[in-house]
């Protein structure tokens, strides 16, 4: 007679259905042992999807990212889902019949809650399987997401935002074939001066070589916003969202101010009209499971569930790029490798299936039990799955942040392996200018190497 | 191996304004290729790098091994411990390295004197080298600098096994006005000795990150310990005139620069 297990709620039948992760642990809510969490897949996969918009794992009346949640919600494109259970939805999803066209118009229908347990009864195959047949395109200064194309975002760090330093970084990522899906700094200090600079700075470096690609500062959206009315040029609103009301709060974020702040850029936009825009695409999120549990304000809920949660806000605004920044957080929350392949793999499929414009930042911590094989094991997997695009630091390692990323290297090296190119606008650039031949980077010849240096030179002038 | 590395590589073929920035950035810029990987050097010196900020991660802290007798002396430093009792514990549950042990509570309520303007304290974090190589130039400097100011300093104390919440704990013990935490970061590739301090105006139990403010790299190729002092006092003062600190306190860097 095997044992019986007995799950209280919801809450806890999710919680314990998750592989395991440290972050879980850490809560309190995991399974305690493997035949429990099994016990809770096999109950989770019996149960109608109805139930889970029935009984919200948040209050909404306690928690406006549970409202954000159910407002958006189509409830008549669910009908036909509504008495499928999570185990059938799973196979619906995997179906030969359900192809690239039909699940982009289930998305509406489908609550994070939902995506996040559908991805608790998956393998890693299954993830990867089922995401590679999502595409989720989104247009800003260029054109990301297609089939084919991955996108790079270069992310050219410095610990004391020296901005010489900063585009010479840059530069050597457009001569990688990388910055398609943005040039993107984290700033060391979080100032309207400095955010200013680096947004002036990167814009004339965009200008300057004539790159169809998108510029952001990846500070607080306030910092942001403060430096557009000062004149700073945006092209992408940044800011990382979390599942819950609570984690946002630690964020010093409202779900009113991303409202407020993206029709302030989209304003911003509509007067740059010497930009050729694209597309109407201009937030940019970042997430990752276990920071609302770092944030103390998980609320009993599991981190992947949250983690879907934080992709429902995301999704809410339209974004041009979303990436779960996935071993970032430290061993606490998702221990080693196993785990960070696991999050990762979870994260894109989720993603995908509510309709971002997902990539990765695929990293870990120097306290984390991995190594830069952990980061191209994931990397290799994510782009099998289609991931929309993947970090581009100098040999991986941001000196700003501490923690390893992905690199320029490993940018051409996966886009080799599966045949994908940049994005379209990108690479007719990346071809005209002869930094590119025959979708490959080209050899650093003088020409290219003139190219640099004029980028460089000029977007410097007076202040280098 | 030279005459295999390709152009993008050589330093010779470079402009003296792309020599010169590559010399100050940390970052590994120009390191040229093997295909579409890195060169073996490359690949070598990042897992010796990391392998270096491991070793670090796992480094113990001891007040008197990180900044020698004589400087514990003259700051009449202590040492103290939070409720993790091993670096695992610590590693795998935050929440103990957010909170003292008991006898760390008593021992600074002790030694320290309450309610003053500025509490300065040492913290382990993911880095001991990092509390090593900053605190004995960064310490002094902030001390002197708060002097013309008028503050008046708490006693300053190490903390084995911190996270950066305990600064909310700091805020109920001592009540001072503006609470410094340096603390080391977790180690990079490029440097094991980074150091940050993190800031809050009244901490409180209640705090987050929200009501923080951080000023971060301080180390060699980042932000020097001169620069690093002369930012978090000028926080010091922007958090006292507003009586507040957090997200939406912004880092005057005009005024800063003014000065």
């Amino acid at each position: 007679m095997p044992e019986r297990f007995v799950f209280s709620g919801l809450r806890e039948l999710f919680a314990k259905a998750n592989e395991r992760k440290s972050g879980d642990q850490l809560a309190g809510i995991a399974a305690g042992s493997e035949r429990e969490r099994v016990a809770a897949k096999r109950q989770l996969a019996d149960l109608p999807l109805e139930e889970i918009v029935r009984q919200p794992l948040i209050d909404p009346d306690d928690d406006d990212v549970s409202r954000l949640i159910l407002e958006s919600f189509d409830q008549e494109t669910f009908r036909p889902l509504k008495s499928m259970t999570v185990g059938e939805f799973r196979e619906h999803i995997l179906d030969d019949a359900t192809g690239e066209a039909e699940l982009p118009k289930m998305q509406r229908a489908i609550i994070p809650e939902i995506a996040a347990a559908v991805a608790k009864i998956m393998s890693n195959k299954d993830l990867v399987l089922a995401a590679a047949k999502i595409r989720n395109v989104t247009r800003c200064r260029n054109t990301m997401g297609e089939r084919g194309v991955l996108g790079i975002r270069v992310q050219p760090n410095h610990p004391v935002d020296d901005v010489g330093s900063i585009l010479l970084a840059a530069l050597e990522g457009l001569f990688y074939g990388c910055g398609d899906a943005v040039i993107g700094v984290n700033p060391a200090a979080d100032s309207v001066e400095t955010v200013g600079a680096i947004l002036h700075a990167l814009d004339r470096l965009v200008t300057a070589c004539q790159v169809p690609t998108q510029t952001c500062c990846l500070a607080h959206i306030s910092t942001q916003l403060a430096a557009l009315n000062r004149g700073a040029p945006v092209d992408l609103l940044f800011q990382s969202v979390a599942g819950t009301a609570a984690a946002n709060r630690s964020f010093g974020l409202t779900l009113a101010m991303l409202q407020e702040g993206r029709e302030q850029v989209i304003e911003h936009h509509r007067k740059r009209d010497n930009v050729a825009w694209k597309g109407p695409n201009v937030m940019y999120f970042e997430t990752g499971q276990g920071s609302a549990l770092s944030a103390e304000a998980h609320c009993g809920v599991d981190q992947l569930t949250l983690e879907a949660r934080a992709y429902g806000v995301a999704r809410a605004f339209d974004p041009f790029l979303v990436n779960s920044v996935v071993g970032f957080i430290g061993p606490e929350y998702l221990f080693d490798e196993r785990q960070i392949i696991r999050a990762g793999l979870e994260d894109h499929f989720m993603g995908k299936l509510l309709g971002l414009p997902m990539g990765c930042d695929v990293c870990y911590t120097n306290h984390a039990e991995a190594d830069q094989n952990s980061v191209d094991n994931l990397l290799l997997l994510l782009a099998a799955a289609g991931c929309n695009y993947f970090m581009g630091v100098p040999c991986g390692d941001d000196v700003m942040l501490n923690y390893q990323s992905t690199s320029y290297h490993d940018a051409i090296g996966t886009r080799r392996i599966f045949n994908l190119r940049p994005a379209p606008e990108f690479l007719a650039w990346l071809e005209e200018r002869g930094v590119y031949r025959d979708g490959e980077p080209a050899k650093f010849d003088a020409s290219v190497r003139r190219l640099l240096m004029q980028g460089l030179e000029s977007s410097l002038e007076g202040i280098a | 191996m030279a005459d295999r590395r390709d152009e993008l590589a050589e330093n010779s073929g470079w402009s003296e304004l792309v020599r010169r920035i590559r010399a100050r950035s940390p970052a590994r810029i120009l390191a040229g290729r093997a295909g579409a990987a890195y060169r073996t050097e490359t690949q070598i010196q990042l897992r010796e790098d990391h392998a270096a900020a491991r070793d670090a991660v796992r480094a113990e802290f001891d007040l008197n091994a990180a900044l020698g007798v004589r400087f514990v002396e003259r700051w009449k430093l202590f040492e103290v411990r939070t409720r993790a009792s091993t670096k695992d514990e610590y590693l795998l549950h935050p929440s103990l390295g957010r909170e003292f042990s008991d006898t760390a509570r008593v021992e600074i309520l002790r030694r320290c004197v309450q309610g003053q303007d500025i509490q300065i304290t040492i913290g382990d974090g993911l880095s001991m080298p990092a509390v090593r190589a900053q605190v004995p130039a960064l310490l002094p400097l902030l001390v002197e600098g708060a002097q013309p100011h008028g503050w008046s300093l708490g006693q300053t104390f190490a903390v084995h096994y911190c996270r950066v919440g305990i600064l909310n704990e700091i805020g109920e013990l001592l009540k001072p006005r503006v609470s410094i935490l340096l603390i080391g970061e977790r180690p990079g590739l490029a440097t094991a000795e980074s150091l940050s301090a993190y800031m809050a105006y009244e901490p409180r139990t209640t705090h987050s990150d929200a009501n923080r403010n951080l000023i971060s790299n301080i180390h060699a190729r980042g932000l020097s310990a001169e620069d690093g002092a002369a930012r978090i006092l000028s926080l010091c003062a922007q958090m006292m005139k507003t009586g507040s600190s957090g997200y939406s306190l912004k880092e005057d860097r005009a005024a800063l620069e003014g000065k």
